[in-house]
């Protein structure tokens, strides 16, 4: 049997990568240890060794071949007692040789389909609703990675002010890649490496900000940003009412927030409700790429401290991106992502991914559900969630975070104050189970918010159940 | 190993107490020079106890006005410390900015805050420098580049550290300086922030007001170190160990550290031996010392009756110091009186300032 080389993840959250070149050619003899390739991953570029030695038979992907799905078939290596030019491919593997760029199907196939995670072409782009961008504006197609690294270029660019500050965010280009060539257009003045010390950068960025800069702060995971968060709370968030209106604290503190994918407890939680419950902050939690970077160029230019949090799972997804130079959009202002008339599902982060995902199986039932992205956590955008409780009587929460004391149960607050004449059924809340996030895969994808769930609970308040 | 640097004699006290001490001389590391004590002129001097003066009455007042019932919540007063941060004060550059912690009231007179702004938040007056809004802990002047006023120890130094990298940043050639107390010196966010000084050169002053008690735990009881002075040598910053009851000793080695720092050698960590003749805030009865060792340091330490009695030396008449004196107390009754009668802000004020944006 001859070795089979499959596209190992190199990270808890991959599940493509791109064979950036090829280290050996069919024919090479190899030995334990040799380098094969260079795999990009989402994260970062890897080298990928040989595990056992022989003779390189097959190599199934050109260099260059993007999106290749985990566990895909990528090379043969013909052991020390076989002939490397009798080796075939087996039946199974022949999909993996196929261009790239046809692979989106096959990686909906992948696994690893928990249903909070959007995947490549399945976001409903053409339902999404997006007043604030006028008609016949050129598009692009980007990754939230991409848009949130161009919203920090971009205002950069403009503002000698903004520098960026963090774990890894200059020489290793970030740890999840979103400051990605910041360091070489800006330099290291601008983009500055920090110790592994949260209390104390978010502590000299505050100082920063106080003394007339304006820090972009990322914290590699907003878990870590708990060392920091007195901080962020007591010195960024009251100090312009402390001082009367004198000193303001322009700084975004941002990075990834909820979770992840099989890192446990201490690193999968989602702290939009923690944040959003502090005057004097300004809390954004974005789904798609547009939003990603209309609303961080805006975080940027805000002369209020702004707490930003993206969502891991979301920055290799690709979403249509106006392509203009002025793509900023206002803070506070939700986005219905898709029009329904028969209930309306209110989410932010990733549950909006969650909550598209249910309004299409909805559509299947005959229940028109409308979508709510809220993009800003603070301040809410009570406005649009009441209009379209107004028009559909029935609303349920989609929250990818514990139940108790949530963005969710605040919205349920915000329709028995302002909208209970408009209510038809209780608001219901669709979370993650409360309790810590488990490891064991079963019991993680128990644990996070469902699609199954979000129509369970619309049919609900729908009575169809 | 370099021998320690003999500290300048001591004239008046014993040589238990020098009144500089420098960090060991280590292989590769630069020491910051001795410093000497400052000459400073008549017109200094009087200026220096001018200042120490309106600061001790100023805060003697506070004291009275918080038992009247007019001052709330808590009031750290400064009460014997009023040398180092004049002495301080005195030897930075307009291009240079101040943060402290919540015991600042002296701070804010030294920076140049007019009293009335002062005591008139401390009242919680709409004329308080923070409208009333901040209170004794949380006051703040961008105008006189006086950063806070915070309530959480040791939040200060990382604070002050971006501050100083703001001011490097914008190549102002300012330097920060950073009060804290000998409490906060056991915080580690104060360590995250001297490891990034020292890395980055951060033009950054750090100063440990070491007033011998955090609360009621004396230096000695929460440190494992208590030569605070010492407590940057594992980053290699250098540190001073300075009478903090002496004007002319705090501004001498004031002058050598802000040299120091302002030439981009990275940051200088001062602890300042000083002592605080009140408790830690209104509400300590100071059971954790004893009534003789406060007294023994008013009388023998003071730093304003040492100024005084040199000025008397240096020629200066019983009746000009006199009358430094009246004027004070009229400065400090006058800003009392108007802390008193001054109006509370207005309902309306409770939902402004909470951002700049409106969204």
């Amino acid at each position: 049997m001859p070795i089979e080389i499959k596209l190992p993840a190199m990270s808890p959250t991959m599940e493509e990568g791109t064979l950036a070149k090829w280290l050996v050619s069919e024919g090479d003899e190899v030995n334990p240890g040799d380098l094969l390739a260079e795999i990009e991953t989402d994260k970062a570029t890897m080298e990928l060794e040989a595990d056992e030695g022989g003779t390189v038979a097959k190599l199934l992907v050109d260099a260059g071949s993007e999106n290749i799905p985990v566990g895909t078939l990528i090379a043969m290596i013909a052991r020390e007692d076989e002939d490397a030019s009798d080796i075939s491919v087996p039946d199974d593997g022949e999909a993996s040789a196929e261009p790239a760029d046809d692979k989106t199907e096959q990686a909906a196939e992948t696994p690893d389909d928990s249903a909070q995670k959007p995947k490549k072409g399945e976001e409903p782009a053409s339902l999404s609703v997006e007043p604030e961008v006028p008609e016949g504006t050129p598009m692009k197609r980007q990754t939230v990675r991409e848009a949130l690294r161009d919203a920090m270029a971009e205002e950069m660019r403009g503002d000698e002010k903004i520098f960026v500050m963090g774990e890894e965010v200059a020489e290793y280009q970030g740890a999840y890649k979103v400051t990605q060539g910041l360091l070489k257009e800006f330099g290291d003045k601008r983009v500055i490496d920090t110790p592994i010390t949260e209390y104390g950068f978010a502590g000299v960025a505050t100082g920063a900000a106080m003394g007339g800069l304006k820090p972009v702060c990322e914290f590699m995971t907003f878990n870590f940003a708990m060392q920091a968060i007195d901080h962020i709370i007591n010195s960024a968030a009251k100090t312009l009412y402390m001082s009367g209106g004198q000193m303001r604290c322009p700084i975004v503190f941002r990075g990834p927030n909820g979770a992840a994918a099989r890192v446990g407890a201490q690193h999968s939680q989602n702290y939009g409700p923690w944040y959003a419950s502090v005057p004097g902050l300004i809390v954004i939690a974005p789904y798609d790429a547009a939003s990603a970077k209309g609303l961080l160029r805006a975080a940027i230019q805000s002369p209020d401290p702004v707490v930003f949090l993206e969502n891991e799972l979301l920055y290799g997804h690709s979403f249509d991106v106006p392509d203009t130079d002025d793509w900023v959009l206002p803070i506070g202002k939700a986005k219905i992502a898709r029009e329904g008339s028969d209930v309306t599902l209110v989410s932010y982060s990733i549950g909006v991914g969650v909550a598209l995902d249910a309004a299409e199986k909805l559509a299947e039932d005959g229940i028109d559900a409308e979508v709510i992205d809220l993009r800003t956590l603070r301040p809410l955008d009570r406005e649009t969630v009441l209009r379209s409780l107004k028009k559909t009587n029935r609303l349920v929460v989609v929250e990818e975070g514990w139940p108790t004391c949530s963005i969710a149960s605040e919205i349920q607050g915000i329709c028995m104050e302002d909208g209970f004449d408009d209510l038809d059924a209780p608001v219901l809340r669709v979370t993650n189970v409360d309790v810590p996030l488990p490891y064991a895969e079963n019991l993680e994808k128990a644990a996070l918010v469902k699609v199954d769930d979000v129509v369970t609970a619309a049919r609900r308040v729908c009575y169809k159940d | 190993m370099a021998a320690k640097k003999a500290a300048t004699p001591d004239k008046k006290e014993s040589a238990e107490a020098p009144r500089v001490r420098v960090t060991e001389a280590r292989d590769g590391i630069e020491q910051v020079p001795m410093p000497d004590r400052y000459e400073a002129s008549k017109d200094e001097l009087t200026d220096f106890y001018r200042q120490m003066l309106t600061i001790r009455r100023f805060e003697e007042k506070a004291g009275q006005l918080y038992g009247m019932g007019l001052i709330g919540g808590f009031c750290h007063l400064y009460i014997g410390q009023e040398a180092v941060v004049t002495g301080i004060q005195s030897a930075m550059s307009k291009a240079d900015s101040v943060i402290g912690g919540y015991r600042v009231h002296g701070h804010m007179l030294a920076c140049g805050i007019p009293a009335k702004a002062v005591m008139s938040e401390l009242t919680g007056r709409a004329a308080g420098i923070s409208k009333g809004k901040g209170g004794s802990m949380h006051m703040f002047s961008t105008e006189h580049k006086f950063y806070g006023g915070h309530g959480i120890v040791g939040a200060p130094v990382p604070l002050g550290a971006g501050l100083a990298f703001a001011h490097k940043y914008q190549e102002d050639g300012g330097v920060a300086v950073c009060y804290f107390g000998d409490g906060a010196a056991n915080q580690g966010q104060v360590y995250e922030a001297f490891n990034m000084a020292e890395l980055w050169k951060l033009p950054v002053l750090f100063i440990i007001e070491n007033n011998q008690y955090a609360m009621g735990t004396s230096v000695n009881r929460a440190s494992a170190e208590d030569q605070l002075y010492r407590r940057g040598e594992s980053f290699r910053i250098e540190g001073l160990q300075v009478n903090g009851m002496d004007v002319c000793d705090v501004r001498g080695a004031a002058d050598v550290a802000l040299k120091w720092v302002r030439e981009g050698n990275g940051p200088v960590l001062m602890e300042l031996m000083t002592y605080r003749y009140r408790g830690h805030s209104m509400s300590d009865p100071a059971k954790y010392r004893s009534r003789e060792e406060v007294q023994d340091v008013r009388t023998k330490r003071d730093p304003i009756e040492a100024a005084k009695q040199q000025l008397l030396e240096m020629g200066v008449s019983e009746d000009d110091l006199k009358a430094i004196e009246k004027d004070i107390r009229a400065e400090v009754n006058e800003a009392a009186d108007f802390a008193e009668q001054t109006p509370e802000p207005e309902l309306d004020e409770l939902y402004t300032d909470v951002l700049v944006g409106n969204y």
